[in-house]
C-alpha cells in the first residue's frame, strides 16, 4: 500500500473486511503467511506497529466510565505521546472530533455522531502515520457523515495514510484513491475507482424498466450478446452498454443509458445475491 | 507497506505506558467512589463484629488464645480482600470484554495483554491491600491492640488480593454469560471464605476439611495476619506467604492464558 492515499476496501458484510482489519492489529492471528505493517512484521513486532496506526473501530468501544477527555487523554498516555504533549494533543483531538464544549461529558451522553467522531479522534490522539477507518460511518445521517468524509479528506491532505473499510460505494468512490474489492476473504480486483469501472464495466450501462418477463428477455438477449447485466430491483441494467451493436441495441428496445458506476463494479464481482 | 522506522524502538515486553494508563484510568474512577467504598469497608467489619463477635462471642469468649472478637476481627481481613479482589477481577474483566469491548480498544494500541492484565491485577491488589486493612482498624475501637507487625497487613493482603484478582480475571476471561458468575460465587468463593479459619477455627472442622483447608489461600492469609497482629512462628509463616506467592504466580499464569485465548483470535 502506497503511502497517503485513502485505500478503500470495500465489500459485502462478510468479506473479510474487518477481519483483514484485526490482522492488521495482530487481534487476529492469520493461518498462514506474514503480514508487515509500516516495516513491522505483525507476527512479532504488533506492537511497534500498533504505536504508529490509529485504530477506529466499527463497534463502539469508548471508555464509559470516563469522559471525553479523560478518553483521549487515556490514549494519549498508551500511545506514548510524550508528557509535555500530551495536553496540546488531547486538545488537537478535541479539535478534530468537535467536541471542546463537551470535554466533560460521559460517554453515555453523546449522540451516535459525536461517539464516532470521538472513536476517530481517539485513533488521532497520537497523530499516527496509518490510520485504520472500519466502516467509519455506518449508520450514520447523511450530515454526519459528510462531516467525516471531510475529516478523511483532511487526514490525506495532511499526508496520513488511511486504509478505510466500508461497504458504502459511496464512501469508496468519494474518498478512495485506490479500491481494493474484497470477496469471500481475498481481494478480487485492485485500482482506481476510474480503472475499475474502465477494467470490469466499461463507461455505461443502460438501464431497461419493465415486467419481469421483459427483463428476463433483456437478460438473454445481453447474454447472447456478451454483455453483462444487473439486476436493481425493478430494472436491469446491461453493462458496457456502448460496445453494444446498434442490432444488438435494437433487440434490447427501449433502455436510459447511465455513466458506469463503482456499484456496477461491486455487484459484478462480488456477485447479485450475497450468500 | 514499505519500511519507514529503521526498527529503532525496541519495546518490551512489560512497558510503563501500559500501567500508567491503567493506573490512570482506575485512579480517576477510585477519586470518584472513593467515599462509598471507604464507607462499606468500614461498614461491613463492623457487621461482622456485631454479628459473630455478640452473636457467637456469647458463646465462645475465646478462641486459640484470643478474643473471639479480635479473632473476628482479624478472620475479617481475609473476607475484606477476597472480596476486594476476586470481585472486581471477575465483572471487570467480564464487563470489558464482552458489554464496553475496551479491552479490544486497547489491544489496538501498543498494549499487550500480559501488560493489561497485570496492570489491572496490581491496581486490584493494591485497592484489595489497602482496604483489607480496615477491619484491623474497626477491630481497634472493640479491643484489638496495635502492633508493629500489623503494617505488614497491607502487603499481605496484597499478595493474596493479586492471587484472587488473577483468579477473578480467568473467570471473568472464561465465563460465557454473567449469570455464570453466582456459581463462582456460591460454588467457590463462599467455602473458600468460611473454611479458612475466618470465623471459627478450622480445628473444629472434620479432618477431611482440615486437609482442604490447608489448600485454601484464604487460610495461609488469616494465618499470616494473625501472626502479624499475636506473633509470629517464623517457618510456619514464612511457609503460609510462600503458598501466597505460589497461588498468585499460578493464577497469573492462568489468567494471562485465559485472557489471550479470549482477546486474540
Amino acid at each position: 500500500m502506497p503511502r497517503g492515499i485513502v485505500l478503500g476496501l470495500l465489500g459485502p458484510n462478510g468479506a473479510g473486511k474487518s477481519t483483514t482489519m484485526r490482522m492488521l492489529t495482530g487481534q487476529t492471528k492469520p493461518t498462514s503467511g506474514s503480514i508487515q505493517v509500516l516495516g513491522f512484521d505483525i507476527r512479532t513486532e504488533s506492537k511497534q506497529a500498533r504505536a504508529l496506526m490509529g485504530v477506529v473501530p466499527q463497534i463502539d468501544n469508548l471508555d464509559t466510565d470516563l469522559t471525553v477527555e479523560q478518553n483521549l487523554m487515556m490514549f494519549a498516555v498508551l500511545y506514548r505521546v510524550p508528557r509535555g504533549e500530551r495536553h496540546d494533543a488531547v486538545e488537537r483531538a478535541l479539535g478534530i472530533a468537535q467536541l471542546k464544549d463537551r470535554r466533560d461529558s460521559k460517554v453515555t451522553e453523546l449522540s451516535g455522531g459525536m461517539k464516532r467522531r470521538l472513536l476517530i479522534a481517539r485513533g488521532l490522539v497520537h497523530t499516527p502515520e496509518l490510520v485504520l477507518l472500519d466502516e467509519p460511518t455506518v449508520g450514520l445521517d447523511p450530515q454526519v457523515r459528510q462531516e467525516l468524509w471531510s475529516l478523511i479528506d483532511a487526514l490525506r491532505a495532511e499526508g496520513t495514510t488511511v486504509l478505510m473499510s466500508t461497504h458504502y460505494i459511496e464512501e469508496a468512490e468519494r474518498l478512495a484513491d485506490d479500491v481494493a474489492v474484497m470477496s469471500h476473504g481475498s481481494i478480487v480486483a485492485r485500482g482506481t475507482p476510474h480503472d475499475l469501472r474502465a477494467q470490469h464495466v466499461g463507461e455505461r450501462a443502460t438501464e431497461f424498466y419493465g415486467p419481469p418477463d421483459r427483463l428476463a428477455r433483456i437478460e438473454e438477449s445481453a447474454k447472447a450478446a456478451g454483455l453483462a447485466t444487473r439486476r436493481t430491483g425493478p430494472s436491469i441494467a446491461v453493462l458496457r452498454s456502448e460496445d453494444a451493436s446498434v442490432d444488438v441495441l435494437a433487440d434490447l428496445g427501449d433502455g436510459t443509458p447511465r455513466a458506469a458506476t463503482l456499484e456496477d463494479v461491486f455487484v459484478l464481482l462480488t456477485g447479485e445475491v450475497l450468500e | 507497506m514499505s519500511a519507514r522506522l529503521p526498527a529503532s524502538r525496541k519495546t518490551r515486553r512489560y512497558e510503563w505506558a501500559t500501567f500508567e494508563g491503567v493506573w490512570n484510568r482506575e485512579f480517576t474512577l477510585f477519586k470518584r467512589f472513593w467515599l462509598s467504598t471507604t464507607i462499606s469497608s468500614v461498614v461491613q467489619p463492623i457487621i461482622y463484629l456485631f454479628a459473630f463477635g455478640l452473636g457467637v462471642g456469647t458463646l465462645v469468649s475465646q478462641v486459640d488464645g484470643i478474643s473471639y472478637v479480635e479473632f473476628v476481627g482479624t478472620g475479617s481481613v481475609a473476607t475484606a480482600v477476597l472480596f476486594a479482589s476476586a470481585f472486581p477481577g471477575m465483572f471487570n474483566t467480564y464487563v470489558r470484554r464482552v458489554f464496553q469491548r475496551t479491552y479490544d480498544a486497547l489491544l489496538a494500541a501498543p498494549v499487550s495483554v500480559d501488560e493489561l492484565a497485570l496492570a489491572e491485577a496490581t491496581w486490584i491488589a493494591a485497592k484489595a491491600g489497602f482496604y483489607g486493612s480496615f477491619p484491623l482498624i474497626v477491630t481497634f475501637f472493640f479491643g484489638l491492640t496495635p502492633t508493629w507487625g500489623m503494617l505488614l497487613v497491607p502487603i499481605i493482603g496484597f499478595v493474596t488480593g493479586l492471587g484472587f484478582a488473577f483468579f477473578g480475571m480467568w473467570v471473568g476471561a472464561t465465563i460465557k454469560t454473567i449469570e455464570q458468575t453466582t456459581y463462582i460465587t456460591s460454588i467457590v468463593l463462599t467455602p473458600l471464605f468460611l473454611v479458612a479459619g475466618t470465623f471459627f477455627p478450622i480445628s473444629n472442622l472434620p479432618p477431611g476439611l482440615q486437609v482442604a483447608a490447608q489448600f485454601n489461600p484464604l487460610y495461609h492469609c488469616v494465618e499470616l495476619v494473625r501472626a502479624a497482629c499475636f506473633g509470629w512462628d517464623l517457618p510456619a509463616d514464612l511457609y503460609n506467604f510462600a503458598f501466597l506467592v505460589g497461588f498468585a504466580a499460578i493464577m497469573w499464569f492462568v489468567a494471562i492464558r485465559a485472557l489471550r485465548a479470549r482477546l486474540v483470535d
